[in-house]
């Protein structure tokens, strides 16, 4: 605090008076008092405790005393400054108090209400599985391949060992790219990506095909036009079914959990031979453990290593496929494969961040 | 292939008291698909009781003659009394044993049976009928017990009527036509259970004669390898077919026609061998195996009059005057291995019948089947393969069962034309099953696995001991097998074939699990990186992944309002497609993806932000159709890419649709309406998101046609990409029958734990105020 050594003013002097500071204090007490918040209090700080206050100006006017008397003064100044202040943070801690108990109430919010200003988006479930399964396989080191969903008959069939009049051909219900003759289809499965990636690059190939499909059949709940499929392949010195069941197997775990495993019974693919169809242990399955039905797998069949430039003497391969729709049916416990095209946002919503 | 296990026990020992679930297993583990097996015992539940019929009370008044039956049922009721029923059948008399189901008792279908009144009468159970039973179709009466049987009343029915049996229906693969036969699925069950075989392919059978049974002339040995005949003459036209081959038929789906057509329907059945029954009496001149010349007619069994070509194989009557199908080519009598005609089929008073079994080239066969649409259980077996050495014995055992059924007497001669070439043997390494599989599989495993299938193995390039059993080859690359596959194995033609049928039958539980290692990879192409970090900031901003069918309208080019000479009108078509309204697959995502907004409206949403990734596709104009290519080299580099550029160019694109508020309303205030500004911001975070910097994008305005998108800004950045955000007019809109409107922003949460999905109902979804 400062103050100038103003002239001697009798007038003035006069509130060195004890009566007078005591006076001082005890308005500024009672003031104090009757602040009702914060905000009131302070305004009165300047009033009773500033540069224009009571005691501020009997402290100037101790200059005015003679200097036997400034001692005495001075302490009678300073005590009834004291006792202001004091006043002051008594009251303060107070209302502080009262206001914090006020505000809890007076503001209480419903923080329950609902709040949906900005709405989620979300990823489809199928993208993110498509997602998750090739960075499983990108993390062995293996690279996705992509091919055209509209393909050559040739890449789709004949290469793949499925010549034009085998019933296997019939078996496909396939998509057929009109007029007739064009020579192209639909892609009835992902297996067109190993006659490409065949024959684009040279072994050894690790890849996997995640991707659309497309075959004739009427929508219901557990069949639709369009679907989705993963294929691996691999083609390298010395690959055997043993190599196919390994990979299977980590895949497995990696969908359904540590523990998954695979069962394979024999069946007919023509690109394959031998060939198998796979099944999955899945103990959270909706209806209990059980056996999945997942996939088909074998061994390349030599005569499509020879029809994409693989020397089948040097090379041999395993490929496999699997319905990624069906996946992620039996992981999530859905139950209709509709849901999974119809594009309500509550499915997407629902299942996009966690498939 | 339905089949019961009784019959399958006929030919190969299963164990006495194998359990069906081992059954299923042993032939799932074999490659064959069961799709049921039915337990034929537990169709019926309670007491199925054989019954004596005592006394018949005709009960007149009624709509229909009703009987009122008293039935000896022994002591299967508790009291030795005889049972009061009810019956509105009348095939049976007094003495007659029927089928009886007792109260408590449940019919197939859940069908309880209880004693109760009616017609004036209590009836305390039923006499029952096939159909009843779920035996087969016949309903015409209940079933009355030959006198053949000797069961006593109160007696368990369920031996009697053939409810004691397991039915499998199973699924064959392409490749196995063998496994359509009892012969072939006995021969696949030995094996599972290492028991003896009773191959009825075995029979002795007489040879082909010096005189033909019939004359036949095979002008085509090439669709035709083998065809043989013999008569059966004097045959009672009135003999029944026995109720057990009818009981079998039915089992298998097959109706049961006549005595000469059933038994060639069962002996294809047992021995796989697809056969033909002419009447010969009504075939003038002598038979002519031929093509077809193209144009011609033939009205096959079912009726339908079927136009010819040059491919398809036809028996003709040369005794028919014919101006096609060259000298004495005679007239089509039976459209060959698929259906035969109506003029020469087995009639009513057929006497004399000529039953033919032959061998044809199954991709013609395949070729027929599906230019006539006609898949009859023929063309199924000749399209997977038939065994071309069975067709004698299954002729004697047609003949056999015809004249033991029907009477008559076969005739001495044996037709037998015969051009099947013997098979060549395949050379397999020894070792390449141990190589191909990563199970060790000695030289002398090898060897007894393939002779299991029937296969006869020789030594190859390099010395094999005269006993497999005591090989001692070396594996080795050099030690090769000369291998020949039996001949109802036409789909083992290579090496690998022959691994497969290692593995199968030594099991392919056996394989172990080794995990591969890869060279190291690349991870993701730049731009499979894009795509997901595009589709993850949109899902990020608020818009929500859909993933629509590329089915579109030819109309749709208009209701987007098009311009005449826009590069989306011209779509590629499908041939096939599923729906007659929806031929073309989609030039711009736009078209579904509004769908799929109106689907959500529809549905009781209002505030969408949508967004879909995926392929359009453009046809190549004037592409024609791709040069053939064979698949017995690689194509070259030219010839393959002169294919691929057939091929529609199939870029992959994103699309955003936005209606309502981009910003909701709620408690907190007003929401924002979406607008064209959101548009283009969206198009903005995607080519930022792709890694297209700000300051390398333009946004200006594009012409905009009359009735289409009033603004049309187009976003493009140095020629690597465009597009065109579009808020529309209602007008516009209207066409669409949705609220207008553009977009915003959000955030996704992730969630570790895995979500499951509840179905919900298509109801109205729940919006929050």
């Amino acid at each position: 605090m400062s103050y100038r050594n103003d002239p001697y003013d009798p007038k003035q002097v006069a509130l060195l008076d004890p009566a007078a500071l005591a006076e001082a204090v005890a308005d500024a007490t009672k003031a104090f008092e009757a602040a009702a918040d914060p905000d009131a209090l302070t305004a009165l700080r300047s009033v009773h405790l500033g540069d224009r206050s009571p005691v501020s100006l009997a402290r100037r006017e101790i200059g005015a005393l003679p200097p036997a008397a400034k001692s005495d003064a001075g302490k009678r100044v300073n005590e009834a400054r004291r006792a202001i202040e004091t006043a002051y943070a008594d009251r303060a801690e107070v209302v502080e108090r009262e206001q914090a108990e006020r505000v809890l109430v007076e503001e209480r919010v419903d923080v329950t209400l609902p709040y949906a200003r900005r709405p989620r988006g979300a990823r489809h479930p199928l993208s993110t599985l498509m997602e998750s399964i090739s960075d499983l396989f990108v993390g062995m080191g293996y690279e996705v391949a992509e091919g055209p969903e509209v393909d050559l008959e040739w890449v789709n069939f004949d290469a793949l060992n499925i010549p034009a009049d085998h019933p296997a051909r019939g078996l496909m219900d396939t998509f057929h790219i009109a007029p007739e003759g064009s020579g192209l289809v639909l892609r009835t499965h992902t297996s067109t990506v190993q006659t490409r990636t065949m024959l684009s690059r040279k072994p050894p190939i690790y890849v996997i095909v995640p991707g659309r499909v497309y075959r004739t059949d009427e929508i219901d709940a557990t069949h639709s036009p369009v679907f989705h499929q993963a294929e691996g392949l691999v083609v390298d010195k010395g690959i055997t079914m043993a190599h196919l069941r390994g990979t299977l197997d980590h895949f497995a775990r990696a969908m359904f959990g540590p523990e998954a495993k695979t069962r394979w019974r024999p069946h007919y693919f023509p690109f394959t031979e031998p060939s198998a169809e796979f099944d999955v242990w899945f103990p959270e399955h909706r209806d209990g453990p059980q056996w999945v039905e997942w996939g088909g797998c074998g061994m390349v069949n030599p005569r499509v290593l020879r029809a994409c430039g693989v020397d089948p003497e040097v090379y041999s391969g395993f490929a496999f496929g699997m319905g990624i729709d069906r996946t992620l049916m039996v992981r999530h416990g859905v139950s209709d494969i509709r849901h999974l095209f119809e594009g309500d946002v509550r499915f997407s919503r629902a299942l996009g961040a966690g498939a | 292939m339905r089949v019961s296990v009784s019959w399958l026990r006929e030919y190969v020992d299963l164990p006495a008291d194998l359990p069906t679930g081992d059954l299923e297993q042993a032939l799932v583990n074999l490659g064959i698909e069961v799709e049921s097996a039915v337990d034929l015992a537990a169709t019926v539940t309670g007491q199925l009781v054989v019954g004596e019929v005592r006394e018949i009370e005709e009960l007149t008044g009624f709509k229909k003659p009703i009987r009122f039956c008293r039935v000896d049922v022994g002591d299967a009721n508790g009291t030795g009394e005889p049972q009061e029923i009810v019956c509105g059948a009348r095939n049976f008399a007094v003495g007659d044993r029927v089928v009886v189901i007792l109260p408590g008792g449940v019919l197939p279908g859940g069908f309880a049976i209880g004693a109760r009144k009616t017609y004036g009468h209590n009836s305390a159970g039923m006499i029952c009928s096939a159909k009843e039973l779920g035996l087969g179709d016949d309903h015409s009466g209940i079933i009355v017990l030959g006198s053949d049987v000797t069961a006593k009343p109160g007696d368990d029915a369920r031996p009697v009527v053939g409810l004691d049996d397991v039915v499998l229906e199973l699924e064959i693969t392409p490749d196995r036509g063998y496994a359509l036969s009892l012969r072939g699925l006995a021969r696949e069950l030995s094996h599972a259970f290492d028991v003896p075989l009773r191959d009825p392919a075995l029979a002795p059978a007489p040879g082909g004669t010096q005189t033909p049974a019939y004359p036949v002339e095979v002008r085509d040995p090439v669709g035709c390898d083998r065809f043989t005949a013999r008569l059966v003459r004097g045959v009672d036209p009135s003999a029944p077919t026995p109720s057990w081959m009818q009981q079998r038929l039915v089992t298998a789906g097959i109706r049961s026609i006549s005595l000469p057509v059933d038994i060639t329907n069962y002996v294809m059945l047992e021995l796989g061998q697809p056969m033909h029954a002419f009447d010969a009496d009504r075939i003038v001149g002598s038979l002519v195996v031929r093509r077809a010349e193209a144009g011609e007619k033939l009205t096959t069994l079912d009726g339908v009059t079927r136009v010819l070509t040059a491919d398809d194989m036809v028996i003709c009557d040369a005794g028919l005057d014919n101006a096609v199908g060259g000298e004495g080519g005679g007239v089509p009598i039976s459209l060959a291995a698929v259906m035969g005609g109506e003029t020469s089929e087995v009639v009513d008073g057929t006497t004399t019948v000529l039953f033919e079994a032959a061998h044809w080239d199954p991709a013609m066969v395949g070729r027929t089947a599906r230019r006539h649409k006609l898949f009859s259980e023929a063309a199924k077996r000749w399209e997977r393969g038939v065994d071309p050495a069975v067709a004698l014995v299954a002729l004697e055992r047609a003949v056999g069962l015809l004249t033991e059924h029907g009477g008559g007497t076969p005739s001495a001669e044996v037709l037998d034309i015969d051009h099947v070439r013997p098979r060549t043997p395949i050379t397999l390494p020894a070792d390449l099953p141990t190589r191909r599989v990563g199970v060790e599989y000695p030289p002398a495993r090898v060897v007894a696995l393939l002779e299991r299938v029937g296969c006869t193995v020789a030594q190859g390039a390099d010395r094999l001991s005269e006993d497999p059993g005591a090989v001692g080859v070396a594996s080795g690359a050099g030690a090769a097998l000369s291998v020949t596959p039996p001949t109802w194995r036409p789909d083992l033609t290579d090496p690998a074939d022959l691994v497969e049928e290692v593995v199968r039958l030594d099991g392919y539980d056996k394989v172990p699990s080794v995990l591969p290692t890869a060279p190291p990879g690349r991870g993701l192409t730049p731009r499979q990186r894009r795509r997901r970090a595009v589709a993850g900031s949109l899902a990020e901003r608020g818009y929500v992944e859909v993933l629509a069918h590329p089915f579109v309208s030819p109309e749709l080019a208009d209701q987007l309002g098009l311009p005449a000479d826009d590069p989306r009108r011209p779509a590629v078509r499908l041939a096939n497609p599923l729906s007659e309204e929806e031929p073309l697959l989609r030039t711009t995502l736009l078209g579904p993806l509004l769908g799929i907004l109106k689907r959500n409206l529809g549905r009781g949403h209002r505030d969408l932000a949508l967004y879909e990734i995926g392929a359009v596709f453009h046809p190549r104009p004037g592409a024609g159709s791709p040069p053939a290519m064979g698949v017995d080299r690689r194509p070259t580099d030219a010839e393959f890419a002169a294919a691929d550029a057939v091929v529609p160019a199939q870029p992959v694109h994103v699309a955003v649709v936005l209606t309502g508020d981009v910003d909701p309303a709620g408690w907190w205030g007003a929401g924002r309406p979406a607008g064209w500004a959101d548009a283009i911001e969206a198009a903005r975070d995607v080519l930022a998101a792709a890694g297209i910097p700000d300051e390398r994008v333009e946004v200006r305005a594009a012409s905009t046609p009359r009735g289409t998108p009033a603004v049309a800004p187009s976003c493009g950045s140095t020629a690597r990409s465009s597009g065109t955000p579009v808020s529309c007019t209602r007008r516009w809109w209207r066409r669409w029958s949705c609220p207008a409107a553009p977009a915003r922003w959000s955030w996704t949460s992730t969630r570790c734990r895995r979500p499951r999905w509840r179905p919900r109902r298509r109801s109205p979804a729940s919006r929050r105020r």
